[in-house]
């Protein structure tokens, strides 16, 4: 329990940003820009925001198939935002025209390569000069695996994260395949490289075996930060053992708790307690001077959407001062942050950035200057050495 | 006397990758990793108004009897990640990736180019290579590796099939109409099916048509089906041949197989790698020349070299000393692996034979061949022999231009873009400024036919 003398540790902040945003309707909102959804002017407008509110990370939601409100295939709605650019991409391009934000792609695991997303995640690291991240996904769904024809049967829920968890765990060995001081240029010798701090990491799994060292230097965070929902027993492993943030769904005070318990007892199991584990709650926000307003929007947005999305539990509608109730309140399950989705990103991430986040620094819960370069230094976890490093003797 | 109008000249700059060209030892030398080196290098290119950044690309580090080579330039970024960062500090330069079609699928590998164009607004170019090798397939999961032949057939129905996913969205589906609610125009945009021996996926691409409609084509790979693929689709070549005979040799073969793909000659530009070395004179020009190839080519280099062709370790010759008496070891390379200059040795026996000849005819040390042998400098001399080499090899169809590579990152090309280009510029043969801005405009190229009309319900 918490001392009243010592201050309230600082709450994290990331959001999620994707097409218009949350809500299907969003994109015919004023200020929505729905034509520009598909240009570098637009995410490199979000990114600004989001780093003017001093938040710690943002991420760049993505998939391998057209969005869609069916399950299992393609509907035809014309209503909808539908396409999107690759988001590591989308996040290398806004990466020159920031400087202290965290950039957190979305990835999915089930239908790309461990090498390749390594070196991309490496060089996002490499550009943004430390901020990189990623967040893992996976995908069981029948149309999404057609795009790459190989595999007819869709993998059951623990396989696919059995899988992913084995992708993370060849990217890590791959940041961690040059150490540090590889490059030596050593006139004398003639050597570019000290070969013995270049790895194989000869990764055997069920789904894949890679040999390495990647091509791509070790990146300036060492390890990027690795982030995926918890969302069901099946994917808590994953949580546990393959990650440095891990989302979930903040609906109410019990069921968060009850999620955060079990990834942490997971946790534990792995042994893994050198850094911590940074658990963020998943809110879908609507925020307006106060909550009838904000609950009239989104009964208007639900009106031009032709369905209820109010009614999911993870929605919140209300003011900014209300919402910093909630977080702290929800932050007692267990959390360290939360990550936000902005239900109308021209609406709601400024009041994000204008709002709740000098609400927050006014109870002395939210940073009033970024106190770090990396996205690692802003989550207060510690720059790893590589594996394969051998110990100083 | 009536003049053919002159040829336009087509300049590009290729960062300097993993190789024993880059002196990395010159006291100007900077970091081949830090985004501050792709930046100078690409404002430099863009500055001297060239037509595009190239990077090349290899997938696994190299290996010399069963290590990790350790003499040369190693290590390098992501190739899209790279290229997307630099489209937000450049305004019109192209920027061109190599993306091997082995190690990847379709499907991604569509969306991130069609990504690329769009973030760098129509500057995307795919320079598509076929390396096939079990060595570099050790990296991966699928896709493993290819038996050599089927390299072609593979990249052709990977270039189809990437074809298919960039015109399955044609540029009026999206509405984004707010008040009638109509975001897509075309409810079944990005749907597309495609079965082939290679590839058997369907299902909707979810990137909306980009500025170039589909990124420049390029092709890299000398061989007979190389140059086929080239004719058949490619908008250029990224050549090897920066000399008047071999150059126009090339050049007319490879332009002569267009008409059988009812291409017409402008349709495909060929562009060979060239290095340079600028002096204020041309012989000083030489010298620095002569030292760079001191430099590139070590004594332990050139033993490394040396084993690509007798692939057996040498380890224990004298670089100074004459070539082996042994032969080389027939059969697979083993000793030098990863090594695209490898496979230009078909004949091991047959080039230790004439590299034997002749060292012994000029009294050459082992370096001194490898010196010899390995391609010297392209263009080297004053700026003012420069840039009248470069014209002379362009108006005498050995190539519609270079695609240079300096041997200092990232600083190399500074010197070229300050005397070279503005020699070519008063000739009339390089533009003083851009006049389109997207890739396709800068080679020439037309548009793109455009995507087929939506499939009727
Ligand atoms: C000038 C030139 C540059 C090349 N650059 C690359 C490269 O960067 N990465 C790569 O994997 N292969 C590269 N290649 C290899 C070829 O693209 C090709 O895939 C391989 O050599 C097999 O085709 P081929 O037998 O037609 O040459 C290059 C080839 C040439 C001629």
């Amino acid at each position: 329990m918490s001392d009243s003398s010592t201050p309230p540790a600082p709450l994290h902040l990331a959001v999620s940003l994707d097409g218009a945003g949350r809500h299907p309707a969003a994109w015919r909102e004023p200020g929505a820009r729905p034509a520009e959804l598909f240009t570098a002017r637009y995410w490199a407008g979000l990114a600004t925001e989001a780093e003017t509110g001093l938040l710690d990370f943002i991420t760049f939601e993505d998939g391998l198939a057209l969005q869609s409100s069916l399950p299992e295939a393609f509907d035809e709605r014309p209503d909808r935002v539908r396409g999107r650019l690759d988001a590591v991409l989308t996040a290398a391009r806004v990466a020159p025209l920031t400087r202290h934000i965290g950039l957190v792609p979305a990835v999915t695991a089930t239908h790309t390569e461990p090498f390749h997303i390594s070196k991309a995640v490496a060089t996002l690291d490499h550009v943004s000069r430390g901020r990189a991240g990623l967040r893992v996904q996976v995908s069981g769904l029948p149309h999404e695996a057609r795009h790459f024809g190989r595999r007819t049967v869709p993998l059951a829920d623990t396989e696919l994260y059995a899988e992913a968890a084995d992708h993370v765990e060849v990217i890590r060995r791959l940041w961690d395949s040059w150490e540090d001081d590889a490059e030596i240029r050593d006139v004398a010798t003639g050597r570019f490289v000290d070969r013995d701090k270049l790895h194989h990491i000869d990764f055997e799994g069920r789904h894949f075996s890679v040999r390495g060292p990647s091509i791509t230097p070790r990146p300036p965070q060492g390890q990027p930060v690795v982030s995926a929902s918890g969302a069901g027993e099946a994917s808590y492993a994953l949580v546990a053992r393959s990650t440095d943030v891990g989302y979930v769904a903040a609906h109410d005070g019990d069921r968060t708790r009850a999620a955060v318990a079990a990834i942490r007892r997971a946790r534990e199991a792995t042994g893994l307690t050198a850094d911590p584990l940074h658990l963020f709650g998943e809110l879908t926000v609507f925020l307006d001077e106060d909550a009838p307003a904000a609950g009239a929007r989104l009964e208007r947005l639900d009106a031009l959407a032709g369905l209820p999305h109010g009614a999911d539990a993870g929605v919140f509608t209300g003011s900014p001062g209300q919402l910093a109730d909630l977080l702290l309140e929800r932050r007692e399950a267990g959390l360290s942050g939360f990550l936000l989705h902005p239900g109308v990103i021209a609406h709601d991430l400024p009041a994000i950035t204008r709002s709740l986040v000098p609400e927050l620094q006014r109870r002395g819960v939210f940073r009033r200057e970024y106190e770090a370069d990396t996205l690692r230094g802003l989550l207060g976890l510690h720059r790893p050495g590589s594996r394969y490093a051998r110990r100083a003797a | 006397m009536s003049s053919k109008p002159l040829k336009q000249i087509h300049l590009a700059a290729h960062f300097p990758g993993v190789n024993n060209t880059t002196v990395w030892s010159d006291p100007d030398a900077g970091s081949h990793i830090d985004f501050d080196s792709f930046i100078h290098f690409a404002q430099t290119a863009e500055r001297a108004k060239f037509d595009f950044l190239f990077l090349a690309e290899g997938l696994r580090l190299r290996e010399q009897g069963g290590r990790i080579h350790d003499l040369d330039v190693v290590g390098r970024p992501d190739t899209f990640t790279v290229l997307t960062a630099l489209a937000a500090v450049t305004e019109r330069l192209g920027l061109t990736g190599t993306i091997n079609s082995t190690f990847n699928e379709p499907y991604e590998v569509a969306r991130q180019f069609a990504t690329l164009d769009h973030l760098s607004e129509g500057r995307a170019a795919w320079n598509v290579v076929t390396s096939w090798d079990a060595f570099t397939g050790e990296n991966f999961r699928r896709g493993g590796f290819l038996p050599r032949e089927d390299r072609y057939s593979r990249a052709q129905e990977f270039l189809a099939t990437a074809h298919e996913l960039f015109d399955s969205w044609d540029g009026t589906a999206i509405a984004a109409d707010a008040g009638s609610g109509t975001f897509l125009r075309d409810a079944r945009a990005g749907t597309f099916a495609h079965r082939g021996r290679h590839f058997d996926i369907e299902g909707r691409f979810n990137v909306p048509r980009s500025p170039q409609g589909r990124p420049v084509i390029f092709q890299a790979g000398d061989s007979e089906e190389g140059r086929e693929f080239a004719a058949a689709g490619a908008d250029a070549i990224f050549g090897r041949y920066g000399t008047l005979e071999a150059g126009r040799e090339f050049y007319a073969d490879v332009k002569g197989r267009l008409a059988a793909h009812g291409r017409t000659h402008d349709r495909l530009k060929i562009l060979p790698a060239a290095t340079f070395v600028l002096g204020d004179t041309d012989a000083e020009a030489r010298e620095t020349a002569h030292e760079v190839r001191r430099l590139q080519v070590s004594g332990q280099t050139a033993i490394k070299y040396l084993e690509h062709v007798w692939n057996r370790d040498l380890s224990a010759y004298d670089p100074d000393g004459p070539l082996p008496a042994i032969d080389p070891e027939p059969g697979e390379n083993t000793i030098a692996l990863g090594r695209a200059s490898v496979r230009q040795f078909r004949d091991p026996l047959a080039t230790a034979r004439r590299w034997r000849e002749l060292a012994g005819a000029k009294n050459l040390s082992i370096r001194e061949l490898v010196i010899a042998t390995t391609a010297e400098q392209t263009f080297v001399g004053s700026a003012a022999t420069i840039a009248g080499a470069i014209n002379d090899l362009v108006q005498a169809d050995a190539a519609d231009g270079f695609i240079l590579v300096p041997h200092i990152t990232p600083g190399g090309l500074d010197g070229f873009a300050d005397s070279v280009v503005p020699l070519l510029q008063e000739r009339g043969v390089f533009r003083a400024e851009y006049e389109g801005s997207t890739l396709r405009d800068h080679l020439g190229l037309a548009a793109p036919a455009p995507a087929p009309a939506p499939a009727p319900r």
